[in-house]
C-alpha cells in the first residue's frame, strides 16, 4: 500500500467534495423548502464560475490583479451578488408562477430554464473553452518518499477552508437568524409558516439566493482549481451536486456536504486506484446503491408514506 | 400566493420604485454575461465591451414591466400591448446584436432589417402585428368572473375534442399517410416527417411510463441507445438484416428496462427521475469509454440500410442475386424511394406503438398503471404489485424506445454517443408533459411545435437551443399541464362526462 499515493488522492478528493458540497447545499435547501429539484442549479454554478473569470479579466484590465487578495474577494463578491441575482430570477420568472401546479411541471420548467441559460451563456460568451491563469500557486509537500510527492496546494487549502467557513455560517444563519427560523418554518409547513406571518415568498426567494450565492462560490473556485470553464460545466457538477444530496439526505444540509465529500472521494479515489474513465458510472452507481438500501440518505429522515 | 409588489395601490412613486428595481435586476444580471465579452487571444482572454446589449436588457425589461403592471391594474389594453410588443422587438434586437456587431454605435437591426425589401417589411409587421396581438389578447386582467368564463370555455372545447378524439386521430393518420404524396419530391419536408415521427413514436413510448404509469423517467434516452446500438452491432457482427434486428433491439432494450427497473422501481417520483437519468449517463459513458465494442466516441458507421422486406435492395447499385425496389414495382430508380419507405415505415411502427399503447389502457395491465399512477397505496391495498406493474409499463416503453432507436441507426446509417445525450431525454420528456400527460394527440401536437419548428428555423442554428429552452418554460407557464390538458383516468366509477371535466376544473 503505498500511503503517499493514497494521502494524494485522499486531499484531491476533499477539494473536489468541497465544491460539489457546496453545490449540493443549494440543491438540499430548495428541495426542502419547496420540494422539487431545482435542476437549473447547475447552471447557476455554471454562471458563477463565468461571472468570476469576468470579474478577474476586469481587474486584470484595470491593473490592479496584481494584489492578489483583493482580487480574490472581489471576485468572490461580485460573482456571489451577481449570480445570486440569477438564483432569484429564476425562481421568479420559472418556478414561482408554477407553485401549487403539478409536480412535474416545476421539475419541466426547470429543465428548460437550464437548457435556456446554457445556451444563453455559450451565445453571449462563446462555446469555446476559456482559459483562466492561476493565480493561487505553490502548496506544501507533506510527504516525499522518494519517487511521489504529496502535495497540498495553496489553492486547496483555500478550497477547503471557505468551504468550511461557509458551511459554518450558512448553519448559524440556519440555526439561530430569524430569517433561518422562518426557513425551517417553510419547510415544515408552507401554509402554516403563512398564517403566522412569515412573509412565505420572500423567504423562498431567500432560499434561491443562498443556494445560488453558494454555487457560486464553488463555479469561482472551480475556475481557480481547473483552470478552464465553458458553458457546459454546470451539467454534470449539477448532476452529482444532486446525487451527493440525496446521499447525504436531501433536505439536510449537514447531509449535504457529507454527501458532497463522499462523492468527491469516491471521485479520486476511483480514478486513483481503478479507472478514470468509469468514474461517472461510480458516482452514479453508488447513488443507486444508496437509494435502494437507504433512500432516505445517510443523514435523513424517513420519509413516513400517508394516505 | 401574491407577489411582493401586487398589493400595492398603484401611484407615481410606487410605479417608479417598482420600475427602478427592475431595472437594477436587469443591470445586474446582464452587466457581465452579456455586457463583457471575453474574446480569445493568443496571448489569453480579452474583453470587449457591449454597452448597447445591457442598454436593451435594462430596457426591455423596463418596457415589459411596465406592460404587466399595466395589465395588473387593468389600464388600457392597447397600452399593454404596445409595451409588451416594444419589449420583445427590444428583446429581439438584443439578441441579433450577438452577432458580431462591429459598430456598437450602429443603428437598430431590427429597423435595417425591417427596411431593407418589401419582404422584409411584410415580416417585419406580421411579426409585429402577431405580438401584439398575442399581448392584446391575452392580457386581461383574471377577475374571478372571468376565470370562470375562461374556464367555461375551455371545458367546452375540452368537451368538443374529448367526443371527436376518434375523428380527430383519424383526419390526423390520413394526413401523415398522405404526406408524402403532397410533399413527394421535397426531400426536406420527407426528412423532417420522418425526424418528428422518430420523436413522435418516442414521446408515445415514454406516454406509457410517464403518462400512464406515472413513472418520472430521466433517461428514456437509455433505450433509444440500447435499441439503436443493437441494430448496428447485430448487423456488423452477425450480418442480420434490419427486420431480424428489428425485434431484437425491441427484446434487448425491455430486458434492459427490466433489469435497469428492478432495483429502482420501488423508489418515489424524484428519486426515480435522478437514478433514472443517472442510468442514461452511464450507458452514454459506457459507450464512449468501451471502445472495442461501439467504437467509442467514433461511433459505427455504414450500417447498413433496410431493404424492402427482403424482396428488394433501395440502393443504385443492386447486388448479385436481390432486385432493385424500383424494378420491382416497374419504375425508375429514384433516391426518394428509400426515404419515403423510411418515411412509411416509421410511421407504420409509430402507429403500432399507438395502437398498443390504446389497447393496453383496456386491458387490466393498463388499467392497473392509471390506478398506480392516482393512487399506490390505495394499488396496494387492494392486491396490485406495484413492482411487477411499475416494471411492465418501464419494460414495454422500454421496448418502443429500442424499436425507434433501430430505427433511427438505420435512417441515419450512422450512430455515435453524441446522440444520445441527456438533452434528447429532455426533449422527450417535454414532448409528453407538453402534450399533457397521457393524451396520444398531445404528443403528436408537442413533437411538431418541439421538433417541427426548430428544425424549419434552422438558420438560427445559434439560437434554436436557446429558443426551445425559453419555449418550454413558456408553455409551462401558459398550460402547465401541457397543449391537451386532461390526465383522466380511462375509467371512473359513476361519473358522467361532464362531471369528469366539472372535477377536473377544480
Amino acid at each position: 500500500m503505498d500511503w503517499a499515493y493514497f494521502l494524494q488522492q485522499l486531499i484531491n478528493g476533499l477539494t473536489l467534495g468541497a465544491i460539489y458540497g457546496l453545490i449540493a447545499i443549494g440543491y438540499t435547501m430548495v428541495y426542502g423548502i419547496i420540494g422539487m429539484i431545482n435542476f437549473a442549479h447547475g447552471e447557476i454554478y455554471m454562471l458563477g464560475a463565468f461571472h468570476s473569470l469576468i470579474t478577474f479579466l476586469i481587474c486584470q484590465a484595470a491593473g490592479i490583479s496584481g494584489i492578489l487578495p483583493l482580487t480574490l474577494l472581489l471576485m468572490l463578491f461580485v460573482s456571489m451578488v451577481l449570480t445570486s441575482i440569477y438564483g432569484w430570477g429564476v425562481e421568479r420568472v420559472a418556478y414561482r408562477p408554477l407553485r401549487g401546479s403539478f409536480r412535474l411541471a416545476a421539475l419541466i420548467s426547470a429543465i428548460g430554464m437550464s437548457i435556456f441559460l446554457q445556451n444563453f451563456v455559450q451565445i453571449s460568451q462563446g462555446a469555446r473553452v476559456k482559459p483562466m491563469q492561476p493565480l493561487v500557486e505553490g502548496g506544501i509537500t507533506l510527504m516525499d518518499n522518494g519517487k511521489f510527492d504529496v502535495q497540498l496546494s495553496y489553492m486547496q487549502i483555500v478550497i477547503i477552508v471557505l468551504t468550511l467557513v461557509l458551511m459554518v455560517v450558512f448553519s448559524l444563519l440556519i440555526a439561530k437568524t430569524s430569517l433561518g427560523r422562518a426557513q425551517r418554518a417553510c419547510e415544515q409547513d408552507r401554509t402554516m409558516a403563512g398564517l403566522l406571518g412569515v412573509n412565505v415568498d420572500r423567504t423562498i426567494s431567500t432560499t434561491f439566493v443562498m443556494g445560488a450565492a453558494l454555487a457560486s462560490v464553488a463555479g469561482m473556485m472551480v475556475t481557480l482549481y481547473y483552470g478552464v470553464i465553458d458553458f457546459y460545466i454546470g451539467f454534470l457538477a449539477g448532476v452529482k451536486a444532486f446525487t451527493a444530496a440525496v446521499l447525504g439526505g436531501i433536505g439536510s444540509l449537514p447531509g449535504a456536504m457529507l454527501g458532497g465529500l463522499l462523492i468527491g472521494l469516491i471521485e479520486a479515489f476511483w480514478s486513483g486506484y481503478l479507472t478514470i474513465e468509469y468514474k461517472d458510472v461510480a458516482t452514479f452507481g453508488i447513488l443507486v446503491l444508496v437509494l435502494i438500501f437507504r433512500p432516505w440518505g445517510l443523514l435523513g429522515k424517513p420519509e413516513v408514506e400517508k394516505v | 400566493m401574491a407577489s411582493a409588489f401586487a398589493s400595492s395601490r398603484t401611484n407615481g412613486p410606487e410605479v417608479v420604485k417598482e420600475l427602478a428595481f427592475f431595472a437594477v435586476i436587469a443591470l445586474m444580471m446582464s452587466v457581465m454575461i452579456l455586457g463583457v465579452e471575453t474574446v480569445d487571444r493568443p496571448t489569453g482572454l480579452e474583453l470587449a465591451v457591449r454597452w448597447d446589449l445591457v442598454l436593451l436588457a435594462i430596457g426591455s425589461t423596463v418596457v415589459g414591466r411596465l406592460g404587466l403592471i399595466f395589465r395588473r391594474e387593468n389600464i388600457s389594453r392597447l397600452g399593454q400591448a404596445i409595451l409588451i410588443t416594444v419589449s420583445a422587438v427590444a428583446v429581439f434586437e438584443m439578441f441579433v446584436r450577438f452577432r458580431d456587431m462591429d459598430d456598437r454605435w450602429a443603428s437598430p437591426v431590427f429597423l435595417d432589417m425591417a427596411f431593407s425589401s418589401v419582404v422584409s417589411v411584410i415580416v417585419s409587421i406580421a411579426f409585429l402585428a402577431i405580438i401584439f396581438a398575442a399581448a392584446y389578447f391575452s392580457m386581461k386582467d383574471k377577475t374571478a368572473v372571468e376565470v370562470d368564463e375562461s374556464a367555461k370555455l375551455s371545458s367546452k372545447i375540452q368537451l368538443m375534442y374529448r367526443s371527436n378524439t376518434k375523428k380527430i386521430g383519424l383526419i390526423g393518420i390520413i394526413f401523415f399517410i398522405i404526406f408524402p404524396f403532397i410533399f413527394g419530391e421535397d426531400r426536406s419536408a420527407i426528412d423532417l416527417a420522418t425526424l418528428v415521427m422518430i420523436y413522435i413514436m418516442l414521446g408515445w413510448g415514454l406516454n406509457i411510463v410517464v403518462g400512464l404509469a406515472g413513472l418520472l423517467d430521466l433517461g428514456y434516452v437509455a433505450f433509444y441507445a440500447v435499441g439503436a446500438y443493437s441494430y448496428a452491432l447485430l448487423s456488423q457482427n452477425f450480418d442480420l438484416s434490419f427486420w431480424l434486428c428489428l425485434p431484437l433491439a425491441g427484446i434487448f432494450a425491455a430486458s434492459f428496462g427490466i433489469v435497469l427497473g428492478f432495483p429502482v422501481l420501488r423508489l418515489r417520483g424524484d428519486y426515480l427521475a435522478i437514478v433514472t437519468l443517472g442510468f442514461g449517463e452511464i450507458i452514454r459513458v459506457v459507450l464512449i469509454n468501451w471502445y472495442d465494442l461501439t467504437g467509442g466516441p467514433d461511433g459505427i458507421s455504414s450500417i447498413e440500410r433496410p431493404s424492402f422486406f427482403g424482396m428488394a435492395e433501395f440502393s443504385r447499385r443492386v447486388p448479385e442475386g436481390s432486385i432493385g425496389f424500383g424494378e420491382l414495382f416497374g419504375m425508375d430508380y429514384s433516391s426518394m424511394h428509400r426515404l419515403i419507405f423510411l418515411y412509411y415505415l416509421i410511421l407504420a411502427l409509430a402507429l403500432v406503438t399507438n395502437f398498443v399503447t390504446m389497447r393496453l389502457r383496456k386491458l387490466p395491465i393498463g388499467r392497473a398503471w392509471e390506478a398506480l399512477r392516482e393512487d399506490e397505496i390505495a394499488c396496494r391495498s387492494l392486491g396490485i404489485n406495484p413492482t411487477n406493474t411499475k416494471l411492465s409499463a418501464f419494460a414495454i416503453g422500454a421496448m418502443f424506445g429500442g424499436f425507434a432507436g433501430a430505427f433511427f441507426a438505420t435512417r441515419q446509417g450512422f450512430i455515435s454517443p453524441e446522440s444520445f445525450t441527456f438533452l434528447e431525454s429532455a426533449v422527450i420528456l417535454a414532448i409528453v408533459v407538453l402534450g399533457g400527460m397521457g393524451s396520444q394527440i398531445g404528443v403528436v401536437l408537442a413533437a411538431i411545435v418541439m421538433i417541427g419548428f426548430p428544425e424549419m428555423f434552422r438558420e438560427l442554428a445559434e439560437y434554436r437551443m436557446l429558443i426551445f429552452g425559453a419555449g418550454i418554460v413558456a408553455i409551462m407557464l401558459w398550460r402547465p399541464r401541457g397543449l391537451l390538458s386532461f390526465r383522466d383516468p380511462t375509467i371512473l366509477l359513476n361519473m358522467s362526462q361532464k362531471e369528469k371535466v366539472a372535477g377536473e376544473m377544480k
